[in-house]
């Protein structure tokens, strides 16, 4: 808890504040089908693909037809990619002769990519194949982080005042989302991460040495807010991670999608204060987060000082990142659905694991996924415009849009159906014997686990307190004698797969309701929604809705680690 | 169903296109341009002896075997695996964990304490007794380096202040001098003292 510490963490957030006008600005000039500068290279590549794909790109689909785009697509991919690696014995570029990892387990990382979660019940690299790696788990690195995208752009479009009642093209938007924002900053980050030695080979392992496509995944897995690492201990591996400096642009690399979205969404309704607003409630959730994380983890954990050493805790931490910048990494990957760790969550304190698992419940708003997260946030806005409503006693409205009842309550089924999925999954999985066959350790810890397991599947978050198995393997780890324990596989694909697409027809459904309402001129009687008493009002909304469903479950596992200075 | 089957129709195309683009054509172009621009980096960052034969990388901790010459990683779950990685996933509360780190700091003080008979429990750095998040962790704090400095200088015959000096040289900074913490190389600060030695 150092001053070079608090620096660094105010340092990081001014880096955010930096980044979100740029990079929000020019993805906007990408939505609205403006030409930015990469179009003249890369423009007949786009025009390519929807020869390819047969679609016609001015012709926008009603909020129906573009969410069974969505479905479509992510169907596809789910079929593909567990193809892919169910037969990544049969594919090239598989040095170490891997065959295929228990159906069950498949079934769960083939879920948790196509979702954007990540989660992972297998070590990459003593299970898969470069093949499968590459060309399996990093497209869907790119594919699912694009929908993600395009589904907040045509939500924007349902908010914004245009004269139409349609909310895009979903394969247009796929296209320009790949082609204009990820490759292009993927591409240029990956090399970056090479320089400071992140590695890049498709040579076998030697001297017991095992490298890979590693820096071209890294890149994506945390600007898509993907998470999955190459190797079994993610982004905290030299080879994810080598340097205080490739963490910053790894950081970075996570958080400005999400949090440039809100100034995205600022131009395209045409108030830019309106994203300033919404970014402004995240920021101030965020900060808090981190710098709770920090105290906590600056503390050291109970076990340590019984054990007479004093100081921070470092238990499963790397002295180059120090506990600063492992405080900030995990608040990062836990209030955007990154799920990329640079330390193990497990070993965080009990309010140092607690905050991150708050950070997931509030339903990953706090900048959240690349997409989601602005879409889930919106969401949040209406409740809060909604009970503002109720309050003086008027008719909601945002944007200059009238919120009408079926709004209010697909606002409520989007908002509630995570939290819902989360606590209904964490029960079944506490409470059967099938359940804890994947606990490493049982009492509060076991209880942390199995919550913390359910709320990062459920949000499609992926970080996870690893102990928490789903995978067993034999000595050395390998797919060969392996087995899935099939209940936590299948119970977290569940949970993963309906996270992601109930809010997120929900959400489409309430843009598409409010696409082409008339926009009333604003009076004085309107509230505005760009205010700092707005704002204040938005996280006591958020706050309200992840207190009252999750304060229960915490207390039962990280608040009695937190606050209990004993073992178990 | 006319349009779903459109919309399966141009998923999938998009999904065998995309596998190739992203899938394939990315990751081989970083991969060739990685090679050529940065083939130390991209290829690991191996660390060779003076035959030309590869003792590690400049990124992956390795164990030193206690030898009382050698400056000592920090504890590794997995016996410094570079191959299958994976969290201790200690617990705060566990009694375990308490055991293990009681344990590292007994092993700690019993090899520091002959040479630095000063040293505490107290002050035993954390990182000196908590394992690793990657257990390749190629770092250990300053603090703990000065205090392993006593062992190192006496069991080489080396004036502690030639250490000290070797210390400062491996050690890596912060980012932008503001970022992470400092760290000091094992691997490579063992084989300079061995070239010291050697001269």
């Amino acid at each position: 808890m150092t001053a070079q510490g608090w620096l660094q963490l105010a340092v990081f957030l001014g880096l955010i504040v930096a980044v979100t006008p740029l990079l929000g600005g020019y993805m906007a000039r990408v939505f609205t089908g403006e030409r930015v500068l990469l179009a003249r290279v890369l423009g007949p590549v786009e025009r390519g693909f929807y020869r390819l794909l047969r679609v016609d790109p001015a012709h926008e689909h009603d909020w129906k037809a573009y969410a069974r785009a969505v479905l479509a697509f992510s169907l596809v991919s789910w079929l593909g990619l567990y193809a892919i690696l169910q037969l990544q014995g049969h594919l090239p570029f598989n040095p170490a002769g891997f065959g295929p990892a228990p159906w069950d387990v498949t079934f769960n990382t083939t879920s948790s990519y196509v979702t954007n979660t990540n989660w992972q019940y297998y070590g990459g690299e003593t299970t898969l194949s470069n093949f499968s790696q590459m060309a399996g788990l990093a497209v869907q690195n790119f594919a699912s982080a694009a929908v993600g995208i395009a589904v907040v752009v045509a939500v924007i479009r349902g908010f914004a005042a245009r004269s139409v009642a349609t909310l895009g093209n979903f394969w247009v938007d796929l296209t320009r989302t790949l082609l204009y924002v990820l490759l292009p900053i993927a591409f240029v980050a990956a090399l970056v991460l090479v320089s400071q030695g992140v590695v890049q080979s498709l040579a076998a392992a030697h001297h017991g040495i095992v490298v890979g496509p590693v820096a071209s995944q890294e890149a994506i897995k945390l600007l898509g807010t993907n998470g999955g690492g190459f190797y079994n201990v993610n982004s905290a591996m030299p080879f994810e991670n080598p340097t205080a400096f490739s963490n910053l642009v790894e950081m970075l690399l996570i958080v400005c999608i999400p949090a440039a979205l809100t100034a995205t969404f600022g131009r395209m309704v045409g108030s830019r204060r309106q994203g300033w607003a919404v970014f402004a409630g995240m920021l101030a959730l965020f900060a808090v987060a981190v710098a709770i994380v920090f105290v906590a983890e600056g503390h050291g954990s109970p076990a340590q000082h019984l054990a007479g050493v004093a100081g921070g805790n470092m238990e499963g931490k790397e002295v180059r990142f120090g506990i600063a910048d492992s405080s900030l990494f995990a608040a990062i990957t836990t209030v955007t659905s990154c799920g990329a760790v640079n330390a193990a969550m497990q070993s965080l304190t009990g309010f140092g694991g607690a905050l991150p698992m708050a950070s997931m419940m509030t339903g990953e708003v706090v900048f959240g996924g690349v997409g989601s997260g602005l879409a889930s946030m919106l969401l949040f806005v209406l409740l809060a415009v909604f009970l503002a409503g109720l309050m003086v006693g008027r008719t909601p409205e945002y944007l200059g849009k009238k919120i009408g009842v079926r709004e209010v309550k697909l606002t409520m089924a989007g908002t509630l159906a995570v939290p819902l999925l989360v606590l209904a999954t964490t029960a079944v999985a506490i409470a059967t014997r099938a359940g804890k066959a994947s606990l490493s350790v049982h009492g509060p810890q076991g209880f942390s686990e199995t919550l913390y397991a359910y709320t990062s599947q459920a949000n499609n978050n992926g970080s996870a307190f690893a102990g928490y198995s789903g995978f067993v393997q034999p000595h050395p780890p390998g797919n060969a004698g392996a087995s899935g324990i099939a209940f936590a596989d299948l119970l977290g694909s569940g949970a993963m797969l309906a996270g992601r697409f109930l809010p997120l027809l929900a959400v489409l459904a309430v843009a598409g309701a409010l696409a082409g309402r008339r926009v009333a001129p604003a009076g004085p009687g309107t509230m505005r929604t760009d205010t700092p008493t707005f704002v204040v009002l938005l996280v006591g909304t958020i706050l309200l809705v992840a207190l009252l469903t999750f304060v229960p479950a915490l207390l039962l596992g990280p608040v009695v680690q937190g606050l209990a200075g004993r073992t178990f | 169903m006319r349009a779903l089957r459109r919309d399966l129709t141009a998923a999938l195309v998009a999904l065998v296109v995309l596998t190739l683009v992203l899938g394939l054509g990315y990751p081989l172009l970083v991969t060739g341009i990685a090679q050529v621009a940065f083939p130390g980096a991209a290829n690991g960052s191996l660390v060779r002896d003076g035959a030309g034969r590869v003792i590690g990388s400049r990124l992956l901790g390795q164990g030193f075997g206690g030898r009382a010459r050698d400056f000592q990683s920090r504890p590794s779950q997995t016996g410094y695996s570079a191959s299958a990685t994976a969290f201790s996933n200690a617990g705060p509360n566990d009694a375990a964990t308490r055991a293990a780190i009681a344990a590292s700091a007994r092993a700690y003080l019993r090899r520091e304490r002959p040479y630095d008979p000063a040293l505490t429990r107290a002050a035993i750095p954390p990182d000196a007794v908590q394992t690793s998040a990657s257990g390749v962790d190629p770092h250990i704090s300053v603090a703990n380096a000065r205090i392993q400095t006593h062992r190192v200088a006496t069991a080489r015959g080396l004036p502690l202040a030639r250490v000290e000096r070797l210390i400062a040289a491996h050690t890596d900074g912060r980012a932008l001098g503001l970022f992470g913490e400092p760290g000091v190389n094992v691997l490579t600060l063992n084989l300079a003292l061995d070239e010291e030695g050697s001269r």
